[in-house]
Protein backbone atom coordinates (compact mmCIF):
# COMPACT_ATOMS: atom_id res chain seq x y z
CA UNK A 1 0.00 0.00 0.00
CA UNK A 2 1.52 3.31 -0.99
CA UNK A 3 1.27 6.37 1.21
CA UNK A 4 1.77 8.80 -1.66
CA UNK A 5 -1.23 10.59 -3.04
CA UNK A 6 -1.78 9.46 -6.65
CA UNK A 7 -0.25 12.02 -8.99
CA UNK A 8 -2.69 13.84 -11.26
CA UNK A 9 -2.26 12.39 -14.74
CA UNK A 10 -0.42 15.40 -16.14
CA UNK A 11 1.01 16.02 -19.58
CA UNK A 12 4.30 14.53 -18.46
CA UNK A 13 2.76 11.17 -17.55
CA UNK A 14 0.80 11.13 -20.76
CA UNK A 15 3.91 11.79 -22.80
CA UNK A 16 5.74 9.04 -20.94
CA UNK A 17 2.93 6.58 -21.57
CA UNK A 18 2.88 7.52 -25.25
CA UNK A 19 6.67 7.13 -25.55
CA UNK A 20 6.43 3.77 -23.81
CA UNK A 21 3.81 2.50 -26.23
CA UNK A 22 5.87 3.63 -29.25
CA UNK A 23 9.00 2.01 -27.78
CA UNK A 24 7.07 -1.24 -27.28
CA UNK A 25 5.79 -0.96 -30.88
CA UNK A 26 2.19 -0.87 -29.66
CA UNK A 27 -0.60 0.83 -31.56
CA UNK A 28 -1.92 4.28 -30.67
CA UNK A 29 -5.73 4.50 -30.81
CA UNK A 30 -7.94 7.57 -31.33
CA UNK A 31 -8.78 8.20 -27.69
CA UNK A 32 -5.17 7.91 -26.48
CA UNK A 33 -3.26 11.04 -25.61
CA UNK A 34 -0.75 11.86 -28.34
CA UNK A 35 1.70 14.73 -28.91
CA UNK A 36 0.37 17.53 -31.13
CA UNK A 37 3.16 16.94 -33.62
CA UNK A 38 2.23 13.28 -33.98
CA UNK A 39 -1.41 14.20 -34.56
CA UNK A 40 -0.50 16.94 -37.06
CA UNK A 41 1.89 14.67 -38.96
CA UNK A 42 -0.73 11.94 -39.24
CA UNK A 43 -3.48 14.31 -40.32
CA UNK A 44 -1.20 15.72 -43.02
CA UNK A 45 -0.06 12.30 -44.22
CA UNK A 46 -3.42 10.53 -44.13
CA UNK A 47 -5.19 13.49 -45.75
CA UNK A 48 -2.57 13.69 -48.50
CA UNK A 49 -2.98 9.97 -49.00
CA UNK A 50 -6.80 10.25 -49.15
CA UNK A 51 -6.60 13.16 -51.59
CA UNK A 52 -4.25 11.12 -53.79
CA UNK A 53 -6.76 8.29 -53.95
CA UNK A 54 -9.63 10.44 -55.12
CA UNK A 55 -7.58 12.65 -57.46
CA UNK A 56 -6.10 9.39 -58.77
CA UNK A 57 -9.53 8.45 -60.12
CA UNK A 58 -9.19 11.11 -62.80
CA UNK A 59 -6.29 9.96 -65.01
CA UNK A 60 -7.78 6.48 -65.35
CA UNK A 61 -11.40 7.57 -65.38
CA UNK A 62 -10.36 9.33 -68.58
CA UNK A 63 -10.24 5.93 -70.32
CA UNK A 64 -13.39 4.22 -69.01
CA UNK A 65 -15.52 5.12 -72.02
CA UNK A 66 -12.74 4.13 -74.42
CA UNK A 67 -11.57 0.85 -72.91
CA UNK A 68 -10.87 -1.59 -75.76
CA UNK A 69 -13.19 -4.38 -74.54
CA UNK A 70 -16.07 -4.94 -72.17
CA UNK A 71 -13.77 -6.95 -69.89
CA UNK A 72 -11.17 -4.18 -69.66
CA UNK A 73 -13.94 -1.66 -69.09
CA UNK A 74 -15.49 -3.63 -66.23
CA UNK A 75 -12.04 -4.05 -64.66
CA UNK A 76 -11.25 -0.35 -64.99
CA UNK A 77 -14.56 0.69 -63.48
CA UNK A 78 -13.96 -1.65 -60.53
CA UNK A 79 -10.48 -0.22 -60.07
CA UNK A 80 -11.58 3.41 -60.18
CA UNK A 81 -14.39 2.57 -57.74
CA UNK A 82 -11.78 1.03 -55.43
CA UNK A 83 -9.78 4.27 -55.52
CA UNK A 84 -12.88 6.14 -54.34
CA UNK A 85 -13.28 3.54 -51.60
CA UNK A 86 -9.65 3.91 -50.55
CA UNK A 87 -10.12 7.65 -50.30
CA UNK A 88 -13.13 7.09 -48.04
CA UNK A 89 -11.32 4.60 -45.76
CA UNK A 90 -8.53 7.13 -45.37
CA UNK A 91 -10.74 10.17 -44.79
CA UNK A 92 -12.51 8.16 -42.12
CA UNK A 93 -9.14 7.30 -40.51
CA UNK A 94 -8.13 10.99 -40.59
CA UNK A 95 -11.40 11.99 -38.96
CA UNK A 96 -10.56 9.89 -35.89
CA UNK A 97 -7.84 12.50 -35.25
CA UNK A 98 -10.41 15.25 -34.77
CA UNK A 99 -10.56 16.83 -38.21
CA UNK A 100 -13.77 16.91 -40.27
CA UNK A 101 -14.28 15.57 -43.78
CA UNK A 102 -15.44 18.97 -44.91
CA UNK A 103 -12.28 20.68 -43.62
CA UNK A 104 -10.09 18.16 -45.42
CA UNK A 105 -11.90 18.61 -48.72
CA UNK A 106 -11.70 22.40 -48.35
CA UNK A 107 -7.93 22.14 -47.81
CA UNK A 108 -7.61 20.04 -50.96
CA UNK A 109 -9.83 22.34 -53.02
CA UNK A 110 -7.92 25.42 -51.86
CA UNK A 111 -4.61 23.79 -52.75
CA UNK A 112 -3.45 23.91 -49.12
CA UNK A 113 -2.99 20.17 -48.82
CA UNK A 114 -1.25 18.12 -51.46
CA UNK A 115 -1.86 14.91 -53.30
CA UNK A 116 0.73 12.69 -54.94
CA UNK A 117 2.50 14.50 -57.80
CA UNK A 118 2.12 11.42 -60.02
CA UNK A 119 -1.50 12.27 -60.82
CA UNK A 120 -0.47 15.50 -62.49
CA UNK A 121 0.76 13.58 -65.54
CA UNK A 122 -1.67 12.94 -68.42
CA UNK A 123 -2.91 9.53 -69.62
CA UNK A 124 -2.28 9.92 -73.33
CA UNK A 125 -3.01 6.39 -74.58
CA UNK A 126 -4.82 3.24 -73.46
CA UNK A 127 -1.44 1.71 -72.55
CA UNK A 128 -1.09 4.36 -69.84
CA UNK A 129 -3.84 2.57 -67.90
CA UNK A 130 -1.69 -0.57 -67.92
CA UNK A 131 1.48 1.34 -67.04
CA UNK A 132 -0.28 3.08 -64.13
CA UNK A 133 -1.52 -0.23 -62.78
CA UNK A 134 1.88 -1.86 -63.05
CA UNK A 135 4.20 1.00 -62.08
CA UNK A 136 2.14 3.54 -60.14
CA UNK A 137 0.11 1.01 -58.17
CA UNK A 138 3.24 -1.11 -57.81
CA UNK A 139 5.09 1.83 -56.26
CA UNK A 140 2.06 2.60 -54.10
CA UNK A 141 2.00 -0.99 -52.79
CA UNK A 142 5.73 -0.87 -51.99
CA UNK A 143 5.05 2.30 -50.00
CA UNK A 144 1.89 1.04 -48.38
CA UNK A 145 2.74 -2.46 -47.22
CA UNK A 146 4.96 -1.14 -44.38
CA UNK A 147 2.18 1.33 -43.47
CA UNK A 148 0.04 -1.67 -42.44
CA UNK A 149 2.32 -1.69 -39.36
CA UNK A 150 2.11 2.06 -38.78
CA UNK A 151 1.79 3.03 -35.10
CA UNK A 152 -1.61 4.69 -35.55
CA UNK A 153 -4.27 1.97 -35.40
CA UNK A 154 -6.98 3.37 -37.69
CA UNK A 155 -4.44 4.24 -40.41
CA UNK A 156 -2.78 0.83 -40.19
CA UNK A 157 -6.16 -0.95 -40.42
CA UNK A 158 -7.20 1.14 -43.43
CA UNK A 159 -3.90 0.24 -45.10
CA UNK A 160 -4.45 -3.50 -44.60
CA UNK A 161 -7.74 -3.22 -46.45
CA UNK A 162 -6.23 -1.03 -49.17
CA UNK A 163 -3.21 -3.26 -49.78
CA UNK A 164 -5.45 -6.27 -50.27
CA UNK A 165 -7.36 -4.42 -52.97
CA UNK A 166 -4.32 -2.82 -54.60
CA UNK A 167 -2.80 -6.12 -55.60
CA UNK A 168 -5.62 -6.61 -58.12
CA UNK A 169 -4.86 -3.12 -59.45
CA UNK A 170 -1.25 -3.95 -60.12
CA UNK A 171 -1.98 -7.32 -61.68
CA UNK A 172 -4.59 -6.02 -64.08
CA UNK A 173 -2.10 -3.35 -65.22
CA UNK A 174 0.64 -5.91 -65.77
CA UNK A 175 -1.83 -8.18 -67.58
CA UNK A 176 -2.91 -5.38 -69.88
CA UNK A 177 0.70 -4.41 -70.73
CA UNK A 178 1.62 -8.05 -71.22
CA UNK A 179 -1.08 -8.43 -73.87
CA UNK A 180 -0.11 -5.17 -75.60
CA UNK A 181 3.58 -6.10 -75.58
CA UNK A 182 2.64 -9.28 -77.48
CA UNK A 183 0.26 -7.55 -79.88
CA UNK A 184 0.85 -5.69 -83.11
CA UNK A 185 3.88 -3.46 -83.63
CA UNK A 186 1.75 -0.42 -82.90
CA UNK A 187 0.43 -1.91 -79.65
CA UNK A 188 3.95 -2.81 -78.60
CA UNK A 189 5.22 0.69 -79.31
CA UNK A 190 2.29 2.14 -77.38
CA UNK A 191 3.10 -0.05 -74.35
CA UNK A 192 6.79 0.91 -74.48
CA UNK A 193 5.94 4.60 -74.82
CA UNK A 194 3.69 4.43 -71.75
CA UNK A 195 6.40 2.72 -69.69
CA UNK A 196 8.91 5.33 -70.91
CA UNK A 197 6.70 8.12 -69.62
CA UNK A 198 5.62 6.56 -66.29
CA UNK A 199 8.90 5.06 -65.09
CA UNK A 200 10.55 8.21 -63.73
CA UNK A 201 7.44 9.75 -62.17
CA UNK A 202 6.77 6.43 -60.40
CA UNK A 203 10.29 6.50 -58.88
CA UNK A 204 9.50 10.03 -57.65
CA UNK A 205 6.46 8.68 -55.77
CA UNK A 206 8.75 7.61 -52.92
CA UNK A 207 9.56 11.23 -52.23
CA UNK A 208 12.83 13.14 -52.24
CA UNK A 209 16.17 11.46 -51.41
CA UNK A 210 16.61 10.74 -47.70
CA UNK A 211 19.07 13.61 -47.26
CA UNK A 212 16.37 16.09 -48.34
CA UNK A 213 13.32 14.49 -46.82
CA UNK A 214 11.89 16.94 -44.30
CA UNK A 215 9.65 14.64 -42.26
CA UNK A 216 11.31 11.26 -42.55
CA UNK A 217 13.37 11.11 -39.39
CA UNK A 218 10.62 12.09 -36.98
CA UNK A 219 8.09 9.85 -38.76
CA UNK A 220 10.44 6.91 -38.38
CA UNK A 221 10.95 7.67 -34.69
CA UNK A 222 7.17 7.60 -34.26
CA UNK A 223 6.85 4.28 -36.15
CA UNK A 224 4.66 5.96 -38.75
CA UNK A 225 7.25 5.28 -41.42
CA UNK A 226 9.17 2.01 -41.27
CA UNK A 227 11.63 2.46 -44.16
CA UNK A 228 13.23 5.51 -45.73
CA UNK A 229 12.30 6.89 -49.15
CA UNK A 230 15.51 5.60 -50.70
CA UNK A 231 15.13 2.12 -49.19
CA UNK A 232 11.62 1.82 -50.62
CA UNK A 233 12.68 3.18 -54.01
CA UNK A 234 15.45 0.56 -54.16
CA UNK A 235 13.02 -2.19 -53.22
CA UNK A 236 10.68 -1.09 -56.00
CA UNK A 237 13.42 -1.03 -58.66
CA UNK A 238 14.55 -4.49 -57.58
CA UNK A 239 11.00 -5.73 -58.10
CA UNK A 240 10.24 -4.13 -61.45
CA UNK A 241 13.47 -4.84 -63.35
CA UNK A 242 12.75 -8.59 -63.73
CA UNK A 243 9.05 -7.83 -64.31
CA UNK A 244 9.98 -5.52 -67.22
CA UNK A 245 12.04 -8.38 -68.67
CA UNK A 246 9.02 -10.69 -68.40
CA UNK A 247 6.94 -8.07 -70.19
CA UNK A 248 9.56 -7.75 -72.89
CA UNK A 249 9.66 -3.98 -72.39
CA UNK A 250 12.61 -1.81 -71.39
CA UNK A 251 12.84 0.67 -68.56
CA UNK A 252 14.09 4.04 -69.84
CA UNK A 253 17.05 4.12 -67.48
CA UNK A 254 20.53 3.40 -68.93
CA UNK A 255 21.99 3.15 -65.42
CA UNK A 256 20.04 0.03 -64.49
CA UNK A 257 22.58 -2.71 -63.79
CA UNK A 258 22.82 -5.54 -61.30
CA UNK A 259 25.26 -4.69 -58.54
CA UNK A 260 26.47 -8.00 -57.12
CA UNK A 261 28.30 -6.30 -54.30
CA UNK A 262 25.20 -4.54 -53.00
CA UNK A 263 22.84 -7.32 -54.01
CA UNK A 264 20.60 -4.70 -55.64
CA UNK A 265 20.06 -3.06 -59.00
CA UNK A 266 21.80 0.27 -59.52
CA UNK A 267 19.58 2.84 -61.19
CA UNK A 268 19.61 6.46 -62.30
CA UNK A 269 18.57 9.63 -60.50
CA UNK A 270 15.12 11.03 -61.17
CA UNK A 271 14.91 14.65 -62.24
CA UNK A 272 14.23 16.18 -58.84
CA UNK A 273 13.78 19.65 -60.33
CA UNK A 274 10.85 18.30 -62.31
CA UNK A 275 9.49 16.70 -59.13
CA UNK A 276 9.61 20.04 -57.29
CA UNK A 277 8.02 21.84 -60.23
CA UNK A 278 5.13 19.39 -60.38
CA UNK A 279 4.69 19.48 -56.61
CA UNK A 280 4.52 23.27 -56.73
CA UNK A 281 1.72 23.11 -59.29
CA UNK A 282 3.75 23.28 -62.50
CA UNK A 283 2.98 19.76 -63.80
CA UNK A 284 1.09 19.17 -67.03
CA UNK A 285 -2.28 18.53 -65.34
CA UNK A 286 -2.23 20.18 -61.89
CA UNK A 287 -4.74 22.83 -62.77
CA UNK A 288 -7.04 20.47 -64.65
CA UNK A 289 -7.09 17.93 -61.77
CA UNK A 290 -8.02 20.49 -59.13
CA UNK A 291 -10.57 22.22 -61.30
CA UNK A 292 -12.23 18.93 -62.08
CA UNK A 293 -12.30 18.00 -58.38
CA UNK A 294 -13.83 21.35 -57.39
CA UNK A 295 -16.41 21.09 -60.13
CA UNK A 296 -17.34 17.52 -59.18
CA UNK A 297 -17.79 18.63 -55.57
CA UNK A 298 -19.89 21.66 -56.53
CA UNK A 299 -21.98 19.60 -58.97
CA UNK A 300 -22.69 17.12 -56.19
CA UNK A 301 -23.93 19.76 -53.76
CA UNK A 302 -27.59 19.26 -54.70
CA UNK A 303 -27.31 15.52 -54.02
CA UNK A 304 -25.90 16.14 -50.55
CA UNK A 305 -28.63 18.65 -49.81
CA UNK A 306 -31.40 16.46 -51.22
CA UNK A 307 -30.33 13.45 -49.15
CA UNK A 308 -30.29 15.62 -46.06
CA UNK A 309 -33.75 17.06 -46.82
CA UNK A 310 -35.10 13.56 -47.51
CA UNK A 311 -33.70 12.29 -44.20
CA UNK A 312 -35.19 15.24 -42.33
CA UNK A 313 -38.60 14.68 -43.95
CA UNK A 314 -38.59 10.99 -43.05
CA UNK A 315 -37.49 11.71 -39.50
CA UNK A 316 -40.35 14.23 -39.15
CA UNK A 317 -42.83 11.70 -40.53
CA UNK A 318 -41.62 9.04 -38.09
CA UNK A 319 -41.98 11.46 -35.18
CA UNK A 320 -45.48 12.44 -36.33
CA UNK A 321 -46.38 8.76 -36.66
CA UNK A 322 -45.25 8.05 -33.11
CA UNK A 323 -47.19 11.04 -31.75
CA UNK A 324 -50.43 9.96 -33.48
CA UNK B 1 -23.22 23.19 -45.37
CA UNK B 2 -21.72 20.70 -42.94
CA UNK B 3 -21.02 17.01 -43.38
CA UNK B 4 -23.73 14.36 -43.12
CA UNK B 5 -23.64 12.65 -39.70
CA UNK B 6 -20.90 10.10 -39.01
CA UNK B 7 -21.78 6.38 -38.66
CA UNK B 8 -19.63 3.55 -37.39
CA UNK B 9 -19.86 0.37 -39.47
CA UNK B 10 -19.74 -3.23 -38.20
CA UNK B 11 -19.64 -6.20 -40.57
CA UNK B 12 -20.30 -9.89 -39.94
CA UNK B 13 -17.99 -11.74 -42.32
CA UNK B 14 -19.74 -15.12 -42.14
CA UNK B 15 -22.66 -16.64 -40.29
CA UNK B 16 -21.43 -17.73 -36.88
CA UNK B 17 -18.97 -14.84 -36.45
CA UNK B 18 -19.48 -11.59 -34.54
CA UNK B 19 -19.86 -8.23 -36.22
CA UNK B 20 -16.51 -6.46 -36.31
CA UNK B 21 -15.89 -2.73 -36.54
CA UNK B 22 -14.52 -1.91 -40.00
CA UNK B 23 -14.55 1.89 -40.14
CA UNK B 24 -16.93 4.78 -40.49
CA UNK B 25 -18.74 6.79 -43.12
CA UNK B 26 -21.04 9.76 -43.55
CA UNK B 27 -24.72 9.39 -44.44
CA UNK B 28 -27.90 11.39 -44.13
CA UNK B 29 -29.83 8.68 -42.26
CA UNK B 30 -29.64 5.05 -41.17
CA UNK B 31 -30.91 3.52 -44.40
CA UNK B 32 -28.54 5.66 -46.44
CA UNK B 33 -25.71 4.63 -44.10
CA UNK B 34 -26.50 0.95 -44.68
CA UNK B 35 -26.39 1.37 -48.45
CA UNK B 36 -23.15 3.34 -48.30
CA UNK B 37 -21.66 0.71 -45.98
CA UNK B 38 -22.63 -2.01 -48.45
CA UNK B 39 -20.89 -0.12 -51.28
CA UNK B 40 -17.84 0.88 -49.26
CA UNK B 41 -17.09 -2.09 -47.04
CA UNK B 42 -18.45 -5.15 -48.87
CA UNK B 43 -17.31 -4.66 -52.49
CA UNK B 44 -15.71 -8.12 -52.38
CA UNK B 45 -18.34 -10.03 -50.46
CA UNK B 46 -16.68 -9.28 -47.13
CA UNK B 47 -19.94 -9.56 -45.22
CA UNK B 48 -23.32 -11.18 -44.83
CA UNK B 49 -24.67 -8.65 -42.33
CA UNK B 50 -23.95 -4.97 -41.65
CA UNK B 51 -24.69 -2.78 -38.63
CA UNK B 52 -24.47 1.00 -38.71
CA UNK B 53 -24.49 3.02 -35.50
CA UNK B 54 -24.49 6.81 -35.17
CA UNK B 55 -20.94 7.61 -33.99
CA UNK B 56 -22.24 10.10 -31.45
CA UNK B 57 -24.30 7.38 -29.75
CA UNK B 58 -21.27 5.31 -28.81
CA UNK B 59 -20.05 5.70 -25.24
CA UNK B 60 -16.42 4.67 -24.82
CA UNK B 61 -14.23 4.10 -21.81
CA UNK B 62 -11.26 6.44 -21.46
CA UNK B 63 -7.83 4.97 -22.16
CA UNK B 64 -6.41 6.86 -19.14
CA UNK B 65 -8.66 4.75 -16.90
CA UNK B 66 -6.76 1.66 -17.89
CA UNK B 67 -5.46 1.03 -14.42
CA UNK B 68 -8.36 1.89 -12.16
CA UNK B 69 -11.19 0.92 -14.48
CA UNK B 70 -10.00 -2.64 -14.93
CA UNK B 71 -8.26 -3.28 -11.62
CA UNK B 72 -11.17 -5.15 -10.02
CA UNK B 73 -10.14 -8.08 -12.23
CA UNK B 74 -6.44 -7.73 -11.53
CA UNK B 75 -6.21 -9.67 -8.24
CA UNK B 76 -8.59 -12.48 -9.14
CA UNK B 77 -6.25 -15.04 -10.59
CA UNK B 78 -8.52 -17.73 -9.16
CA UNK B 79 -10.87 -17.03 -12.05
CA UNK B 80 -8.46 -18.88 -14.33
CA UNK B 81 -8.25 -22.69 -14.37
CA UNK B 82 -4.44 -22.54 -14.27
CA UNK B 83 -4.71 -21.22 -10.68
CA UNK B 84 -5.55 -24.74 -9.46
CA UNK B 85 -2.87 -27.44 -9.26
CA UNK B 86 -3.95 -30.79 -10.64
CA UNK B 87 -2.51 -33.88 -8.94
CA UNK B 88 -0.52 -36.19 -11.20
CA UNK B 89 -2.61 -38.78 -12.95
CA UNK B 90 -5.89 -36.86 -12.77
CA UNK B 91 -7.42 -36.40 -16.20
CA UNK B 92 -10.39 -34.64 -17.83
CA UNK B 93 -10.29 -31.80 -15.29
Amino acid sequence: MTTEAPAAPGAHDAQRRFDGMIAADERIEPRDWMPDGYRRTLIRQIAQHAHSEIIGMQPEGNWITRAPSLKRKAVLIAKVQDEAGHGLYLYSAAETLGVSREELLDLLHEGRQRYSSIFNYPTLTWADVGAIGWLVDGAAITNQVPLCRCSYGPYARAMVRICKEESFHQRQGFDSLYVLARGTGAQRRMAQDAVDRWYWPSLMMFGPPDAESAHSEQSMAWNIKRFTNDELRQRFVDIIVPQAEALGLTLPDPDIAWNAERGHYDFGTPDWDEFKQVLKGGGPCNRQRLEHRRRAHADGAWVREAARAHAAKRAARDTAGEAA
Amino acid sequence: MTDWPLWEVFVRARRGLSHVHVGSLHAADAEHALRNARDLYTRRQEGVSVWVVPAERITASAPEDRGSFYDPAEDKVYRHPTFYPVPDGVEHL
